[in-house]
């Protein structure tokens, strides 16, 4: 049952087909970021209120909601936001990668390759790419008319010259089909190639910013690079320490106070089910 | 005076409905999709092309039409939209009979590209998997389409709104309770 | 094996019970009740209010009880709850001459029509604590009351004008822009600037007021006059076509009188910074005065290089909401940027290091 005295999904119908057009467009030039009436949430500004107006402006009760932060269905924020939907709209929720048909996301893209039946929605502090290099609003909007993205080359290239690699570790620059610069939201650059020609839509909402965007399915994502050096992934070398994968992205555990380090992947669910897999092949 | 038929049975969830329907035309450009809420609109509005409306236009969306008087007390009591006859200020254009020139409608700015209009054109029929050749954003390698019905040299025409980009306007094809929809960054061959 | 940690829904469910614990406090103390914050908090009621952004002295109080007395948490509550509620129309502009004043001062003239009222205000109290107070039971005795005054009293800008030597305001042709519904973008009109600052942190606000008084920006303010008092608020309902009035706010309004040195254009006169506030927020309307008439700058061909005049910098700050709620997500796990950016810095060191070996050999 769903919250009394609230509209299904929280927000009003008016604001949703606000939120909806803003989709729309966000759909149909992507990567681009559309300014929207984002309205004050129960959440605060921050903690996912832009993923959470788009989550609630497509989110219909056939959906079975998947929310994760860090990788994982079990941080704190992932949790409260997953029990804001149950409250709000009665859905169903799992932590079952491949059985969630929305997926609302901080920090990461699942290890699990999405369908075209799924929907990623992205939680976006600051959708605008260019904002350390100029934070006049004004005048990123005009270099995004212009495609002039020049500005961020040479931030990207100083890095070369002096470290001698791009030193972006996350929040990495694409340019979506070779128009718009985009921020993928602060993923660690090791998501950014799952983004590439991705089955399923991506919709991204920073609420605070008041702004919307968009990868389509199957839309060409490129990481920003040079030929001498192109964009490398970062993980760290090791393999999981629970199921062992050496191609995950892993989050590092300090296990005492004398140096000693674990790592266990990041994605929760995708973990979950390769420890289940042996078992399931052995009954 | 008749009476005036119903909207949507159930305002919030046949609204999202709708709405993920043509979520899912203009992400994958050229599937047809299927309006499942139950409409009877005046005509000659057909019911994917009402749909659209109930699920996206209001009070903050002036909508220009052809459909005429009943189609349009009907539109004006079930959404609030305010109609208007000069094209270029309308957010929603309608046409159930000849359709305007692509460049008629707003198509927006280099800086605000998402001020170009939503075309809603209504059509004779929606056939997937042969016609055009479409290609870009949303298709992995071709979708095909066949519009019965079609704008003459809508082809010729799609190709001058796709070079606006990221200028320009984006359509709904509606046949029936089918739809379908050409976002501006489709690429359109004849097939 | 490692076995990783859950328990993130218990924890959370934990940390609200202990939440309400503490904010009842010791019980054997009374509790307080909404009405008494509602009284006895007054000024803290009218800043959750203006930041707020929703007149309501009752949800204001509750949001502060709730919040146990922060107050930008608690107008973040109010915000929250007011976001939920239908609109249903735009008010008729306040003809504050009309107002039913408590208090009314002028910096720039001794007398004038319709006097100088101190009413009920800290300034001239000496700042030492009053340890009567304490003891509680000791209701203040009534203060006389002179026959309230129904007669309007004018606005102290509008002698000026009338002289020719204030700006007059151009009246909007259109209706003013509301950034509840629609995202800010600039340059943005005055009316939506003044919407912004009427709602934006008062220390924020009070800081960059402060800052044109101290040479960023130059303004040579004067407190033209401060109002405070209540007003009645008139719609037109469509279907009705005449207005009617749907009750009383408290408000406070300040009129900044600044020089302006004239152009080619215009002669030198007054120009006004302009603050008006819900409830009996003094502080708040004098900085809002100071910094609408910063933000005024490029308008009247001023330079505009300070902050309190560079409008994206302050409409995109003034926020506290916006700006409570993003410094406080740093809060949240990070941890994967961090591990990326940690194996990020070792390769770095790693190279860095493989070099000076090479330079070494």
């Amino acid at each position: 049952m769903t919250e009394a005295g609230y509209n299904f999904a929280y927000l009003d119908e008016a604001t949703k087909r606000m939120i909806r057009r803003a989709i729309l467009k966000a759909v149909a030039i992507p990567g681009h970021q559309i300014p929207f009436g984002a309205r004050e949430m129960p959440l605060p500004y921050g903690w996912g209120t832009g993923g959470i107006q788009v989550t609630a402006s497509i989110l219909g009760p056939q959906d079975v909601l998947k929310v994760i932060d860090q990788g994982a269905d079990d941080t704190t924020n992932a949790v409260s936001i997953r029990r804001f939907f149950t409250r709000v709209a009665g859905i169903a929720t799992t932590d079952a990668t491949g059985e969630a048909s929305i997926i609302q996301t901080r920090h990461r893209i699942p290890e699990k390759p999405l369908t075209e039946n799924q929907i990623l929605v992205y939680q976006v502090p600051q959708p605008e790419p260019l904002f350390k290099l100029e934070p006049h609003r004004a005048e990123t909007r005009r270099i995004h008319a212009l495609a002039d993205y020049g500005l961020m080359h040479v931030r990207l290239y100083e890095d070369i010259a002096r470290l001698g690699h791009i030193a972006k570790a996350y929040d990495y620059p694409v340019m979506v089909n070779e128009r718009y610069l985009m921020s993928p939201s602060p993923i660690p650059a090791f998501d950014n190639p799952k983004m590439h020609q991705m089955a399923a839509l991506q919709l991204f909402g920073a609420g605070r910013e008041k702004r919307i965007y968009a990868v389509p399915p199957y839309t060409p994502v490129r990481s920003l690079d040079f030929e001498d050096h192109p964009f490398r992934p970062i993980r760290a070398p090791h393999a999981c320490a629970i199921c062992g994968s050496r191609t995950s992205y892993l989050d590092e555990l300090i296990t005492n106070d004398a140096g000693g380090r674990a790592f266990i992947c990041s994605d929760t669910d995708y973990c979950q089910e390769r420890q289940e897999a042996p078992k399931a092949a052995a009954e | 005076m008749t009476q005036m038929t119903p909207g949507f049975a159930d305002r919030v969830l046949d609204a999202q409905a709708s709405f993920r329907a043509i979520l899912e035309a203009m992400s994958r450009p050229g599937r047809v999709q299927c309006i499942e809420a139950r409409l009877s609109p005046p005509a000659p509005l057909c019911t994917a092309a009402a749909a659209a409306l109930l699920a996206l236009a209001d009070a903050d969306t002036p909508l220009w039409h052809d459909a005429g008087e009943a189609a349009a007390d009907w539109l004006r009591f079930h959404c609030g939209a305010p109609i208007t006859g000069i094209i270029k200020d309308a957010r929603f254009v309608l046409a159930c009979g000849a359709a305007p020139s692509l460049d008629a409608p707003d198509i927006g700015t280099d800086e605000d590209p998402q001020l170009g209009a939503t075309l809603i054109l209504q059509v004779a029929g929606l056939v997937a998997g042969e016609g055009w050749r479409l290609t870009g954003p949303g298709i992995q390698h071709e979708h095909r389409l066949r519009v019965l019905g079609a704008p003459a040299d809508f082809v010729a025409a799609w190709a001058r709104n796709q070079a606006l980009f990221p200028r320009g306007v984006d359509v709904l094809l509606c046949a029936g309770d089918n739809i379908a929809a050409l976002p501006r960054s489709v690429m359109m061959a004849e097939g | 094996m490692y076995v990783a940690v859950k328990g993130g829904e218990k924890a959370i469910s934990a940390a609200h019970a202990w939440l309400d614990e503490t904010r009842r406090g010791d019980t054997t103390l009374p509790e307080l009740s909404v009405a008494q914050i509602e009284q006895q908090m007054a000024l803290a009621v009218d800043r959750v209010m203006a930041e707020g952004s929703c007149h309501d002295r009752f949800l204001a109080a509750l949001a502060i009880k709730q919040a146990k007395g922060d107050l930008i948490e608690a107008a973040f509550l109010l915000r929250a709850y007011r976001t939920t509620l239908p609109r249903f129309g735009a008010s008729a502009p306040l003809e504050t001459s009309s107002m039913r004043l408590r208090r009314r001062i002028s910096a720039t003239y001794k007398e004038l029509p319709g006097g100088q009222v101190l009413g009920p205000t800290f300034d001239y109290t000496h700042r030492l604590l009053d340890f009567a107070l304490a003891a509680e039971g000791r209701d203040a005795p009534a203060t006389p009351e002179a026959p309230a005054d129904t007669s309007d009293v004018p606005r102290v800008t509008e002698f000026l004008a009338r002289e020719g030597l204030m700006q007059r305001e151009s009246m909007a042709e259109t209706e003013p822009g509301d950034l509840t519904r629609e995202p800010l973008s600039f340059p943005a009109p005055r009316p939506v600037r003044l919407q912004n600052l009427a709602r934006g942190d008062e220390g924020f606000l009070l800081a960059l007021g402060y800052s044109t008084q101290r040479g960023y920006g130059n303004s040579h303010p004067f407190v033209g006059e401060i109002r405070v008092g209540h007003i009645g608020v008139e719609i037109t309902p469509p279907e009705l076509g005449f207005a009617i009035d749907i009750g009383d706010i408290g408000i406070t309004e300040c009129q900044m009188v600044n020089q302006f040195k004239g152009s080619r254009t215009e002669p030198a006169q007054f120009t006004r910074g302009y603050g008006l506030v819900f409830g009996h927020g003094e502080r708040r309307a004098m900085s809002m005065a100071l910094v609408d008439r910063g933000l005024r700058a490029r308008e009247l061909g001023e330079d505009a290089d300070a902050p309190a005049q560079q409008e994206e910098f302050v409409l995109y700050h003034s926020d506290n909401i916006e700006a409570t709620g993003f410094v406080e997500h740093l809060k949240l796990p990070h941890y994967v940027d961090f591990q990326s950016e940690l194996e990020n810095l070792r390769t770095i060191r790693r190279a860095a290091e493989a070099e000076l070996r090479e330079a070494a050999e």
